[in-house]
Formats: structure tokens, C-alpha cells, sequence
């Protein structure tokens, strides 16, 4: 049984990309990410992680950096939040594109503007279609052990493509959590040394990057989305893999007191372990409410979703974006379309919280589950419900 | 390529769209976009090669004898090897079908 460290989300972070042995990594940066990189870099200037570390001058050259390093055939790391992520946005296409198995961390935070610093989720639904894999952790001991997984997952034959841990700014990123780390030859043996599938190699010349006329174009984008679709499967087998190593099991969608649930709440990152105290409440009055949390952004688990809100009568999904102008949160309106096909299908109702780092306590779920009751009685009469705004 | 890129199915394709045939670029003949090519009057040439030196597309060949010539599967009719040749004896010609 490995022991339990104190210690700051974002500082043990930097400790699974060193256990990971990350060989290179470029980053810039930028506020609420700026522990992970900083950390990052002086245990590369300590020499106790052996990497390149590229100081670049702006997140797009960061990307591109590592674009650069995994062609090399370097194990490449990253993360960015925000502003920073919007920067790498054409980038973000093009490793993924590419089929390099980056790894990056985004402390999520609140695009502009207003200027924010704080959390929420527009940043990531800004690149929800980049094609990478993406999942969100709720706690410390998530993140460290996903950014482990992630190399392991990114780097298989059969997926290589880039992947996105998303991890709350500030409220994860910052706090200081206990957390149970894996010693270094349990990683070692669980993540063996990177073999690129082809590196840059002035003996043997490729091109790597080349344009795509229009009669070819699409039967790439055809290869890249079965191959981000089936990249589940190993996700599955990477997960359980470290389920059996250190007794944590992760799944696509989880499951919160969901049994003989009427009513569901769905969250992604943190706001489900505080969603997990409003269904604990709610259950001890009599609320038949459950929670699931929806861990695997992409590809999307539709068959684990569909599966999960089987018997609930009302699903409320909770998004930490807003889709402006559009059928409200990017989370609900995937969701919905994910559950369009089936029959019966809950009533699904979408409430945008905790934008821009508004707080949400429990209960604040508590409110929106009585009032998504009462809505979904009367119609709904909205297509969404922006949560707590005044006015 | 060893086939028409048409005839390729998404299977296929190289992962990352990795080219690994070097040189492979002369296979894309990016001629067909334009609408008029140039012409030699060569008794007038004076064999400078200002024209081959300035052509954006390296679509200008030198032939035996050092006078110049064009690859039409490249030239993507600028008309730039025209406008700077020095005795004037290059003249653009529209393209026909
Ligand atoms: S028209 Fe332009 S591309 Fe064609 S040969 Fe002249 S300079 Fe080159
Ligand atoms: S620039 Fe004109 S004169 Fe000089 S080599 Fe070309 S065609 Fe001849």
C-alpha cells in the first residue's frame, strides 16, 4: 500500500508526467496552469527528471513544439488553460491529425470576456472537436493517476492520438489534496519507454504534415474518427489495467446512488463530488435522485450513457459552459442528441452553473433538482436554464 | 503513389498522412489551375535565365543550347516569367479547353 502525500493537485501532476518519464515537454505559462509547467521545469533543471523543457514564447508555438518533439519521437507533454488553449486552437487539429500522442493538461478556466481567471468549461467546449481523447477528473488522485494512463493510452499502436485531461482551475488545480502516488517501478512497469511509430529520421526521409487534395481528404478524416471512436476499447483495458495495479477503477460514465434513481443529475470535474453531497441529502429526504458523472468526453460513451439513464424518468444535465445562441450547454445538447434514439427516454432538462468561477455548494443542486421537478412538469418552458443569475 | 490517390480507401491511407516516397510532390501536377501559360518567342531570347531564376513554381526548364522551355504541369500561369523576362519574347496565351 503506497503511503498518502499532502501535497498540491498541480505539483502532483508534475509527478505523474515525471513517473510517466515524459522526454520533452513545452509549455508556456498561464494562469491557473502555472504550477504544473513551473514544477515542471525545475525538476527538469534539477535534473531529476531527465526531458527537454522548451520555453517557448506563446502557447501556439508550444503546441507546435511538441508537435515537433513527438515527430522526433520524444514521450511529449503539455498543459494550458484558456486563452492559452484558445492560442494552440489550429494546432490542436493538426497533432491530433498528425496521430501524435501528446499528452496535455488543461486547467480549465473561463475564456474572455470578461476577463476571467476563474473555472468553468468554456475553454475545452471551445476545442471539442480537435480529435483528441478527452476525459475530466473530479479530484487529486484523478488527475495523477490519469495523466499516467493517458501516455499509456495515447501511445498504443492501435489509437495514437493526442489526449486532454481536463482538471478544474483553481478549485482542483490549487488545492492541496491527500492523494496515494504510485512508486516509480510500478509506472515503469505499467508504462513502458515510448516506441514512436515513425520519427524523424534523416536516413530514412518522410513528410510528415503533407496537404490532402480533395480526393483524399475526407477517407483520412474517416480514419481519424473510427480510430478515435475505437480507441475505447483500449481506454478499457488501460483503466482496468490500472484498477488492477492500485485498486482505483475508472469508467466512462460513473454511477452515484443511481439505483432505483428516478431523477439524474449529470456532471463532469468537480462539480460532481459536490453534486454527490446534494444527492446524499436528497436521498436521506425521501428524493429518489442519483448522480452519474460522465468521465469520457471523447469519443463520447454513447452506449455507457444510454445505458446509465435506462429507467430515469428526469435526467438534469449540469454544463460548465454556454453554448451562446445555441440549445444551451454543449454537455446537454450532446447528451440529448445521444438520447434521442431511444424509447423511453427521460425528459431532459439543462442548467448552466458555476460560470466563470461562481461558486456552487451543494445546495445549489438541491434548488436546481426541485426546479427542474417543477419545470419538467410544466412543459419545460425553456430550452435551458442559466442557473442563480439575477435579474 | 502507387495508384490514383481516388482509388484509395480510408483504410489505406497512411496513419498521420505520413508521406514515406521522397520526392513525392512531382506527382502532384498543380498545373491545372490556370487560365493561361507562357509562350516563347525564342529567336528573341538572349539566354539570360532570368525567367527560369524567377518563376515562383521552378516550372521553367532549360533546355540543350540554354534557351528555356516550360513544364505545363506545374506552371500556374503568373505570368511572372512575362512581365520580367528582359527582351519581352515571353507572351502569355489563355488557356484553352
Ligand atoms: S507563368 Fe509563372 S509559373 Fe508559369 S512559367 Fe511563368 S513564372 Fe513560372
Ligand atoms: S528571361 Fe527572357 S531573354 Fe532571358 S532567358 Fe528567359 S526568355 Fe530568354
Amino acid at each position: 500500500m503506497a503511503k498518502r502525500v499532502g501535497i498540491e493537485v498541480s505539483l502532483a501532476v508534475s509527478h505523474a508526467v515525471q513517473l510517466a518519464r515524459a522526454e520533452a515537454i513545452a509549455a508556456y505559462p498561464i494562469t491557473p496552469q502555472t504550477h504544473i509547467v513551473e514544477h515542471l521545469s525545475s525538476l527538469v533543471a534539477n535534473a531529476e527528471l531527465e526531458a527537454e523543457f522548451i520555453n517557448v514564447e506563446s502557447e501556439h508555438s508550444a503546441i507546435s513544439a511538441c508537435i515537433g518533439t513527438s515527430a522526433a519521437g520524444a514521450r511529449t507533454y503539455t498543459a494550458t488553460s484558456s486563452q492559452g488553449l484558445a492560442l494552440m486552437h489550429e494546432i490542436l487539429f493538426i497533432a491530433s491529425a498528425m496521430r501524435f500522442p501528446i499528452v496535455m493538461t488543461v486547467a480549465n478556466r473561463a475564456l474572455s470576456g470578461p476577463l476571467s481567471i476563474w473555472n468553468d468549461h468554456s475553454d475545452i467546449m471551445g476545442a471539442r472537436d480537435i480529435g483528441w481523447i478527452q476525459v475530466f477528473v473530479q479530484n487529486g488522485q484523478e488527475a495523477f493517476d490519469h495523466t499516467i494512463m493517458a501516455f499509456k493510452i495515447a501511445e498504443h499502436r492501435r489509437v495514437l492520438l493526442p489526449m486532454i485531461v481536463n482538471l478544474d482551475g483553481f478549485i482542483l488545480s490549487h488545492v492541496v489534496e491527500a492523494l496515494e502516488f504510485t512508486d516509480q517501478d510500478t509506472v515503469d512497469r505499467f508504462l513502458p519507454p515510448y516506441h514512436p511509430w515513425h520519427q524523424l529520421d534523416p536516413k530514412k526521409p518522410v513528410t510528415m504534415g503533407a496537404f490532402g487534395m480533395p480526393e483524399i481528404f475526407a477517407e483520412f478524416k474517416m480514419k481519424h474518427q473510427v480510430t478515435l471512436m475505437n480507441s475505447y476499447d483500449q481506454i478499457m483495458k488501460v483503466w482496468q489495467e490500472w484498477g488492477q495495479l492500485t485498486g482505483r477503477d475508472y469508467h466512462p460514465v460513473e454511477h452515484y446512488k443511481t439505483e432505483g434513481a428516478k431523477i439524474l443529475l449529470l456532471t463532469m470535474g468537480c462539480l460532481s463530488e459536490v453534486a454527490e453531497i446534494a444527492v446524499d441529502e436528497l436521498r436521506d429526504a425521501g428524493v429518489p435522485v442519483g448522480l452519474l458523472k460522465l468521465r469520457l468526453w471523447r469519443p463520447f460513451p454513447f452506449a455507457a450513457l444510454r445505458e446509465a439513464v435506462n429507467g430515469a424518468e428526469l435526467l438534469i444535465v449540469c454544463d460548465r459552459a454556454l453554448s451562446v445562441g445555441g440549445p444551451g450547454g454543449p454537455v446537454l445538447s450532446e447528451v440529448r442528441s445521444v438520447l434521442y434514439p431511444l424509447s423511453p427516454q427521460p425528459k431532459v432538462l439543462g442548467y448552466i452553473i458555476g460560470l466563470g468561477g461562481r461558486d456552487v455548494p451543494p445546495e445549489d443542486f438541491k434548488e436546481i433538482v426541485a426546479q427542474a421537478q417543477a419545470e419538467a412538469e410544466l412543459g419545460p418552458r425553456q430550452e435551458f436554464y442559466m442557473y442563480g443569475v439575477r435579474g | 503513389m502507387t495508384k490514383p490517390l481516388e482509388d484509395y480507401t480510408w483504410q489505406e491511407v497512411e496513419l498521420g498522412g505520413i508521406l514515406r516516397e521522397p520526392g513525392s510532390a512531382r506527382d502532384y501536377k498543380v498545373g491545372d489551375w490556370k487560365s493561361q501559360h507562357p509562350v516563347w518567342t525564342k529567336s528573341h531570347c538572349i539566354r539570360c535565365g532570368v525567367c527560369w531564376t524567377v518563376c515562383p513554381e521552378a516550372a521553367i526548364i532549360e533546355e540543350t543550347g540554354g534557351y528555356f522551355d516550360v513544364n505545363l504541369d506545374y506552371c500556374k500561369g503568373c505570368g511572372i516569367c512575362a512581365r520580367e523576362c528582359v527582351t519581352g519574347c515571353i507572351s502569355m496565351v489563355t488557356e484553352e479547353e
